[in-house]
């Protein structure tokens, strides 16, 4: 079909000037900046709704991404390239209501604005674990206690990683399976991303500080796409990272804020404590709590970890029980960003066939 | 250390604390080791506060030191605790509070078991029947009696007479707090303030003056448990266990101790004396060691009872280095004394502990 | 002292900060390459020595690197210096460096 597009039949007799969009995406994330490209290169009319002030989603807090250690700014750009001018975003919208019509979609706004489309792509992602739940690792209560998310931003502001106390650590340690894997938090499942997070950081803190001892606590070691593998390898290596095999158990204060942890070093079998200057925990992710919302409206199913079910796994991975209704990245579960842009692609071929073979 | 972060955490566990008529059961050693504790609850309760709390005479242990140490089946166990049921029924009260922190525990298992399994709880009153004739309800509300002391802590607060305060320095006393494992271990929504920060004892010291320690080894067992010690060669596991964590909090200073079990109070100053006639070792300034009181101890000093009816002469690590600090006035003379003003003796002075 | 006829327990977890780290910084210094480690155990499954003592390679290394070498001078006499650890290692680990090393670490420092 050569169409760019195909006026909605209502809009030939409407009065007003804007057009409605053919496909209405929840979430300027990764996932839908990327799909609202690819339907745009397909000629679509793209409307991304978006919560934050500003889009770009979790990628545009992130410094740099795995494994190769690259700007995610650069990604970022590269997708807002092809988006660019062809697509709508509206930021700061709060959505509170979805009319699925016969043909169509209202979405209504806490701010009295509604919006009508073909189809709709869930794209509203996840949200980092709290890692005040994990009580005993003593994040919010210890000084030098942080996220990996705080040392991200520490990273992209040109910024040393410092203790509380503004001095350079000697000694950093980095937790794996924070909020992940845990049946005390209510999250059985793996949060995927973390551990490659982890080697990553390791790194760059050894980059920046060749003077600071880096210790990683894991349980696993999840290196399974191209190239993780090696950058572990590389850790070691090049960079003296060491890792230990077992899980943090309990975080207790010294007097001078250094940070007293005990796991077990399960390899030789033996209780571990060790002072540490800062610990970082890997924190994993969690299903968006405003998607809740969108699930309710639209009649969807979420999994028992909480994360949106796709009609099927394997080949609908981004269709949903409702028809018209896609789901594209983090909204489904962990994701990396190679998967998110992957699938958000996958998601706009599906839209884009589906909207062919409306009437 | 960000005391708002803890806060957050406290705020998620509350729990149901009766506010009067409560049906109390003693602790089977307690009265040995801290003789006028349980007096002073009762004395606290009634005279200071004005609450309504009854023993019944006939009430017997909870057989948890013997559930602990393998020695009492656990359905022998349920029956007993159904005997104390009955006869809180009996007299007429719903609100149960124990004196002993692993009866507490025991008691909220045995609970906890009846709801999960309601054909056990129908064993164990068919049990209950035929062994005694007796019959029970459950109680509507179980609390422990540090608890109690904790919800009236303002009031308490309000009629002190003395603060966890240094007077010498202005300074709030620096205050180790220590909770009984059975109290919020096993059920954290059970305890106040959870397993992890547990406020029944921090807030106690915040509201009358003092300053809570945080300590690496905060989270340690004192090493009472049972089965572990019941034997004396085994001891040595439960005084490493105590002497883990009087080494770690020894850095911080502490001027006293809290606890709410009758187990840990008893090993954590017992353990004192021991170390310090086994290594020479002793915690505190000038080998005075770290006086370790009981929540009703506590209470008793902050309201302005005398130390010595308190039963702080029978502490193994002595009291009086505190009670300068609190400015409290103590009769050295009377220490040793009874009731009736005669001589109970004078113990044998240890060898580095002080020894006033 | 008192006897009461118990005695106070060593602790058995690790301090790492309290070990003397001498023995381990030296080997590491030379033979680099025990830092790939990952713990996989092939080393130990196949030793010679491990087949018929409580020897394992793995454990041996790996407390090594804890500072942990109060053991470490017993249990290297079971070593035969034959080589299987190292032909069979993943990362590629120079073992048979580690243990000559870890020889004469012992008798530098131990």
């Amino acid at each position: 079909m050569g169409n760019r597009w195909v006026a909605p039949k209502r809009l030939l007799f409407s009065n007003s000037i804007k057009m409605d969009p053919q496909v209405i995406i929840i979430g300027a994330g990764i996932a839908g900046l990327t799909a609202a490209g690819a339907l745009a290169e397909k000629g679509h009319h793209v409307l991304i709704l978006e919560k934050e002030a500003q889009p770009g989603g979790h990628v545009a807090q992130w410094d740099r991404l795995f494994p190769s250690r690259r700007p995610g700014s650069e990604v970022l750009d590269h997708i807002r390239k092809i988006m660019d001018g062809r697509v709508e975003i509206k930021p700061g919208i709060r959505i509170n209501g979805i009319i699925a019509h016969d043909q169509d979609f209202t979405v209504l706004t806490e701010e009295g604005t509604s919006y009508t489309g073909q189809a709709l792509l869930i794209a509203s992602g996840f949200r980092l674990f709290q890692a005040e739940r994990k009580e005993e690792y003593g994040y919010g209560i210890y000084d030098n206690v942080i996220t990996s998310a705080e040392v991200e931003t520490v990273f992209k502001q040109g910024k040393k990683l410092l203790t509380s106390k503004g001095t350079l650590p000697q000694r950093v340690a980095l937790i794996h399976c924070v909020g992940s894997r845990d049946e005390k938090v209510g999250n059985l499942y793996c949060s995927k991303v973390c551990c490659v997070t982890g080697v990553k950081q390791a790194i760059e803190i050894k980059e920046q500080l060749p003077q600071c001892e880096v210790f990683s606590f894991y349980m696993d070691m999840r290196m399974y796409d191209r190239h993780f593998e090696e950058l572990y390898f590389e850790a070691q290596k090049q960079w003296g990272v060491q890792f230990i095999r077992g899980r943090l158990s309990e975080c207790s204060e010294a007097p001078d804020q250094s940070l007293i942890i005990k796991t077990e070093d399960t390899l030789t079998g033996r209780p571990l404590r060790m002072i540490v200057d800062l610990v970082i925990l890997l924190v994993g992710f969690v299903p968006e709590p405003e998607t809740g919302k969108l699930v309710e409206m639209l009649g969807l199913s979420t999994g028992e970890d909480g994360f949106i079910l796709p009609s099927d796994e394997h080949y609908n991975d981004n269709l949903t029980t409702v028809p018209g209704v896609f789901l594209a990245g983090a909204v489904k579960g962990p994701a990396t960003i190679s998967n998110t842009i992957a699938d958000a692609r996958a998601a706009a071929l599906q839209i884009d066939s589906w909207l062919k073979t409306k009437p | 250390m960000k005391v708002e972060g803890k806060r957050r955490i406290w705020k998620d566990y509350q729990k149901e604390i009766a506010d009067d008529r409560y049906f109390y059961v003693r602790s089977c050693v307690r009265q040995n080791f801290f003789p006028a504790s349980e007096k002073m609850f009762f004395r606290i309760l009634k005279e200071e506060l004005g609450k309504d709390i009854f023993e019944n005479a006939a009430h017997t242990t909870c057989s948890g030191i013997g559930y602990h140490s393998d020695v009492v089946p656990f359905e022998t166990t349920m029956t007993m605790v159904a005997r104390q049921f009955a006869l809180m029924t009996e007299s007429g009260y719903q609100n149960f509070t124990t004196s002993c922190i692993t009866s507490f525990g025991l008691y909220t298992e045995i609970l906890e078991t009846w709801h999960h399994f309601p054909e056990v709880e129908a064993r164990v009153r068919e049990n209950l029947k035929k062994a005694t004739g007796r019959e029970f309800d459950k109680p509507s509300n179980l609390s422990h009696a540090s608890d109690v002391i904790y919800k009236f802590r303002k009031e308490i607060g309000e009629k002190a007479r003395y603060r966890l305060v240094n007077k010498q320095t202005g300074q709030p006393l620096r205050c180790v707090e220590h909770i009984g494992c059975h109290y919020s271990r096993m059920f954290p929504g059970k305890g106040v303030g959870g397993a992890e920060y547990p406020y029944v004892l921090a807030g106690m010291i915040e509201e009358w003056g003092g300053e809570v320690i945080d300590y690496p080894e905060r989270r340690h067992c004192c090493g009472f448990g049972f089965r572990q010690y019941l034997i004396q060669a085994n001891r040595g596991y439960s005084l490493s266990c105590s002497k883990k964590k009087f080494d770690s909090m020894a850095p911080y200073k502490p001027d006293l101790i809290l606890t709410n079990c009758p187990g840990c109070p008893m090993f954590l100053d017992r353990w004192q004396y021991t170390l310090s006639e086994m290594e020479g070792t002793t915690y505190g300034e000038n080998g005075q060691g770290i006086p370790v009181l009981t929540y009703e101890e506590l209470a008793g000093l902050v309201l302005g009872y005398d130390p010595w009816d308190l039963g702080l002469q029978v502490h193994q690590v002595p009291a009086e280095p505190l009670l300068d600090k609190m400015g409290i006035p103590y009769d050295s003379n009377r220490k040793f004394l009874n009731r009736d003003g005669q001589s109970m003796g004078r113990p044998k002075a240890p060898s580095f502990l002080k020894f006033y | 002292m008192k006897d009461f006829g118990f005695t106070v327990q060593l602790d058995h977890s690790i301090d790492y900060d309290a070990k003397d780290k001498r023995m381990m910084r030296y080997v590491l210094y030379h033979e680099p390459s025990l830092d790939w480690c990952i713990g996989c155990g092939s080393c130990t499954a196949t030793c010679s020595a491990g087949q018929f003592t409580l020897f394992n390679i793995r454990m041996a290394h790996t407390l090594l690197r804890r500072g942990e070498t109060e053991k470490l001078k017993q249990e290297l006499k079971k070593c035969m210096f034959c080589g299987k650890c190292q032909l069979t290692c993943p990362r590629g680990v120079n073992l048979r460096n580690v243990l000559l090393r870890i020889n004469r670490a012992i008798e530098l420092f131990g």
